[in-house]
């Protein structure tokens, strides 16, 4: 089966956020939530040299991170009305609005906090890849977005082989092993392991989905 | 308008070249990613089918110094969602929109889009407006423009600075002025102001910030084995697709060394956090003079090119006037002239807060650069010592000898590769006499007596007459994005003052509610409309757009409402020339394509929209540096001035405010709030800086934005922690001229003592109350204090209180 899958180049990261623009824009999403997020992610502290000089020893960096279109979701595993599949032929996980009631235990099982709940609607709603695009043989919206652009989409297996160097995970993502992302991340010179606690989300307020 | 491939018909949707995704379909009708489509589908159910989508092209036309493509898909002859420019090589030009430019769709069918012509009814500033007809708002306007002028003479008209469209039939009111007798002109601008008026002195009249000859292309920084950024963040100002931010990504990928020397770590940075050498705000010069000091004293600077194409380093080349004084660059920075204060690295180190032996480094791998490029943005001279740290930043590259050679920069920001279509002609005003853009309110408040010596007037010793008329169009400069709100809303309260404001926006912005008549002015998505690429990209290209949907109500273009005043004026027909605004761009457009090699013609152009062509790279004062006697700059001498002998003769005759001061050769000034002035009352310094929500006050009010990218106040741990702030509390922030609300950002990305506020957000406070400024509009705290030689708004030369609300 072919796995579909992103891209995310931290290094060229500058958390601008057009990715998640474009695809609240292609969505019509409204302010209080987003399929696509950016992260930002610091920490590190100041030392009082005591002669009026200071000396840094901080970090920051982005993170985009939409659906990573795991290869074991946990939202497909926990779903109790079966509203969520992998599709056959791309692995992405798609989401039947007809079946979804709204429960919200995709939303809890994520280790990503990727879905929400519309609570007008009272359905779960995610990225999906942009699967019309996609039939239309075109990028992600937020690929094509992306001003530096950081961001590919592809057959997983592709891209891990065209950019070696990616990794499965940096922080504040959750640790790879749960599910096994569809994703694949350069690190930054300033990127942290999953599990990192040196640094915080600086910016709770900007990606929290209501 | 074409029909677009993209069409969301369910016939494509499932017929698409992934099977598998026939899947998605039948799940994804009710909320999938095709948005408008979403209700018809979910009436009709299975099979049935929608209109296509129509696609007209569009540009983002605000002042971030970019033009990104838009492509708008339309249905039900509404604006649906946003393509960009996705033509060519993915990873080569792509004018690609940012956030803003995504989020413009949000802005154009916002329901607070201004919709009719308006008159004022309250006092000015509150906002009470009654509808009047386009007719009668005609008729006041050409009453009142004649009448002012009748009264006053022309010196009394003026148009107001203000940047919130780029479009080549945009701005007209100068047109029509003219054909008037003129009207009070301004000079420099808002972005660089004090850098307009500081660097001629050094690098001669010619020097511009927007040229591609007094600083290299970016790319050149490509050849570069190192990099040095003065407060020059491209991720945060030039963000799009075909502009800086993306040209910056590939010079880091080339490997040379990046150092952004800014208060804060700021986007361009993120990621790459050894990239960042912090300094407090306000004292690139102090750190300038003591790299100086250190080439100097280990025999590091370039003497041969000094001598040869600079005037004033040492005695060596000082003019005749002011040999044996000691007013050498050199005896500056050794301490035998001026302050006598030798500029050690230990003499920087408190001021700019580097330590010293941090200094010495940075030195040492300047001397050691093989190609050096050394670039300043615009937020280092926007202070109030801006004249003096805009030269001094470029000393490193003169002292080095590194310009005009691969590789390296001039210190000026990188260049501007120009446009390729013209704009509606202004004709020739007959006024000759102007004022710096930033001089309005005081020409409102006492402008028959300012004078050239003290305020700055070009062009006469003396204005005639104060401002009585301004017509601002698509700019947010009378309140926001000028300074000290509260003495602006005090100053238009007096009628006898200002007698007449127009203001022209799509809506109602802080400005907008100081207007006597406000008119409901059309997007670019509204009309038929072109324009160059943006001046901050490096390539040449234009796009001819189309109307996308109605505007609301009745607003109308530009072209239709002054043309409409024209008439009232008896000056249609000289106006317009007899041409509707469709001629005018089909004529410009023709004039450019039948003098520039390889542009499309019209009726190619109208077919594909959009044309892009690479801009030949630059290296700044490249031919000075070959030949300095074919090719001399425009200082007196024709070399780089040091020391400027003019500037010295000038300083003379200025009439400076106590405190204030110019030198004739780039040194460390702390200048009006700058180093040193903290205290008690206001222990903090303060920056504006660029956001990414907005273009100064562009965008501000698109929800969208606001929540994905908050207005919030950097502060340093260390001095949240005194305060007992955390991330996200509510705060307060005191200046000595007003106070505003902001949620905190505690973050270490920002040096401790210096806070940090994005500028260009909505001032929002009961004027008639506490003036609290609950929008956190950074020129609520900004005093009115014009700039030494420039007359210009340093204002990021502020001290501020911070406490929790």
């Amino acid at each position: 089966m072919t796995q579909y899958g992103f891209y995310f180049d931290s290094t060229r990261c500058t958390g601008c956020r057009t990715c998640e623009m474009a695809c609240k824009d292609y969505n019509d999403l409204p302010a209080t939530y987003a399929f696509r997020r950016v992260y930002d992610y610091e920490g590190g502290d100041w030392t009082d040299n005591g002669d009026g000089t200071f000396t840094p020893a901080t970090f920051a960096y982005h993170v985009s991170a939409a659906c990573n279109h795991c290869a074991a979701p946990a939202c497909v595993a926990n779903c109790p009305q079966g509203a969520l599949d992998k599709d056959p032929d791309t692995g992405l996980v798609l989401h039947d609005d007809e079946k979804c009631i709204g429960c919200a235990t995709c939303v809890n099982s994520c280790p990503y906090e990727v879905p929400v709940v519309d609570t007008e609607l009272m359905k779960s709603r995610k990225c999906d890849g942009c699967s019309a695009r996609l039939a239309e043989d075109k990028q992600p919206i937020c690929v094509e977005a992306c001003p530096l652009r950081a961001l590919e989409f592809g057959d997983i297996d592709e891209l891990r082989a065209a950019h070696p160097e990616a990794v499965d995970g940096i922080a504040p993502l959750a640790a790879p092993d749960a599910t096994t992302p569809s994703v694949a991340i350069l690190a930054c010179p300033a990127a942290k392991e999953p599990g990192d606690t040196t640094g915080t989300i600086a910016n709770p307020k900007e990606v929290a989905n209501a | 308008m074409t029909e677009s491939k993209a069409t969301v018909s369910r016939r494509t949707f499932v017929t698409g070249s992934l099977a598998g995704l026939a899947v998605a379909s039948a799940t994804g009708a009710l909320y999938g990613c095709t948005p408008a489509a979403d209700d018809d589908l979910a009436a009709t159910g299975e099979g049935a089918e929608t209109a296509p989508d129509t696609v007209a092209w569009s540009q983002c036309v605000v002042n971030c110094g970019g033009a990104c493509a838009l492509q708008w898909h339309i249905r039900d002859g509404k604006i649906a969602y946003a393509e960009t420019d996705n033509v060519g090589d993915p990873n080569g030009l792509q004018a690609r929109a940012c956030l803003r430019g995504r989020s413009l769709r949000r802005w154009i069918n916002s329901p607070d889009r201004l919709q009719h012509p308006m008159k004022r009814v309250g006092k000015r500033g509150e906002g009470k407006f009654e509808q009047i007809s386009w007719d009668e708002a005609y008729q006041i306007i050409a009453d009142k423009l004649k009448s002012v002028i009748d009264t006053y003479g022309n010196e009394a008209v003026y148009m107001n600075y203000g940047s919130g469209v780029s479009s080549s039939t945009s701005r007209l009111f100068p047109r029509l002025a003219n054909l008037m007798g003129g009207y009070l002109k301004s000079y420099n601008d808002y972005s660089t102001n004090m850098m307009c008026a500081g660097m001629p002195f050094l690098y001669g009249d010619a020097c511009s910030p927007y040229d591609n000859v007094s600083a290299s292309s970016i790319s050149e920084a490509q050849n570069a084995d190192l990099i040095i950024m003065f407060g020059n963040s491209p991720a945060e100002t030039r963000m799009g697709g075909a502009n800086i931010a993306w040209d910056f990504a590939q010079v880091r990928e080339k490997g040379g060394k990046i150092y952004h020397v800014d208060y804060r770590m700021n986007e361009t940075a993120s990621g790459h956090p050894d990239e960042w050498l912090p300094i407090r705000t306000g004292t690139d010069a102090a750190l300038v003079s003591a790299i100086a000091h250190e080439l100097i004293v280990n025999n590091q600077v370039n003497k041969e090119f000094l001598d040869t194409y600079c005037v004033g380093f040492d005695e060596a080349t000082m003019p005749e006037s002011a040999r044996g004084q000691h007013k050498s660059y050199q005896d500056y920075i050794m301490g035998t002239g001026y302050d006598m204060v030798e500029k050690t690295p230990e003499w920087a180190a408190p001021i700019t807060q580097i330590p010293a032996a941090r200094i010495r480094e940075l030195a040492s791998e300047i001397a050691n650069a093989k190609a050096l490029f050394v670039a300043q943005g615009w937020g280092p001279q926007r202070h109030s010592n801006g004249e003096n740290t805009s030269r001094a930043i470029c000393m490193l590259p003169i002292l080095t000898g590194m310009i005009g050679k691969p590789g390296t920069n001039t210190g000026m920001r990188e260049a501007e590769a120009g446009g390729l279509v013209g704009s509606i002609p202004a004709g020739k005003n007959p006024v000759e006499v102007a004022i710096n853009c930033y001089q309005w309110l005081n020409a409102v408040d006492h402008g028959a007596t300012m004078t050239a010596a003290r305020d700055g007037v070009r062009g006469a010793n003396a204005l005639s007459s104060g401002i009585k008329f301004i017509w601002n169009y698509g700019g947010n400069c009378i309140t926001n994005q000028h300074s000290d709100i509260n003495l602006v809303h005090d100053i238009l309260q007096d009628e006898s003052k200002l007698e007449f404001l127009v203001v022209v926006d799509t809506v109602m912005t802080d400005s907008a509610k100081y207007a006597d008549i406000l008119l409901p002015d059309a997007m670019r998505a509204e009309q038929f409309h072109m324009a160059n690429n943006g001046y901050a990209e490096y390539y040449l290209g234009v796009l001819v757009g189309e109307k996308a949907q109605d505007a609301p109500g009745e607003a109308l273009p530009e072209y239709e409402f002054m043309t409409g005043i024209a008439d009232k004026l008896g000056l249609k027909d000289a106006f317009t020339e007899g041409k509707t605004q469709e001629q005018w761009i089909e004529e410009l457009y023709r004039q450019s394509a039948d003098a520039i090699e390889g542009m499309p013609t019209w009726e190619e152009i109208l077919e594909q929209h959009h044309f892009k062509m690479e801009a030949p790279a630059a290296i700044g004062f490249a031919d000075f540096v070959a030949d300095p006697t074919a090719n001399p700059l425009e200082t007196p001498s024709g070399k780089i001035e040091i020391y400027s002998e003019r500037l010295d003769q000038m300083i003379a005759e200025l009439e400076l405010a106590e405190g204030d001061n110019i030198f004739p050769i780039p040194v460390f000034d702390p200048g009006f709030n700058g180093y040193g002035s903290v205290n008690e009352e206001f222990p903090l310094y303060c920056s504006g800086f660029h956001h990414k929500s907005r273009t100064h006050s562009s965008y501000g009010g698109v929800e969208e934005l606001k929540q994905v990218a908050r207005q919030q106040m950097w502060i340093n741990p260390l001095d949240a922690e005194a305060r007992s702030i955390e991330n996200g509390d509510k705060c307060r922030v005191k200046s000595a001229v007003g106070e505003l609300e902001i949620e905190a950002l505690v973050t270490p990305r920002i040096i401790p003592g210096t806070i940090g506020i994005p500028q260009g957000s909505w001032h929002e406070a009961d004027m008639d109350g506490d003036r609290v400024d609950k929008g956190a509009c950074i020129n609520t705290i900004t005093p009115y204090h014009p700039s030494p030689l420039a007359k210009g708004n340093g204002v990021h030369s502020l001290i501020v209180q911070v406490t929790k609300a």
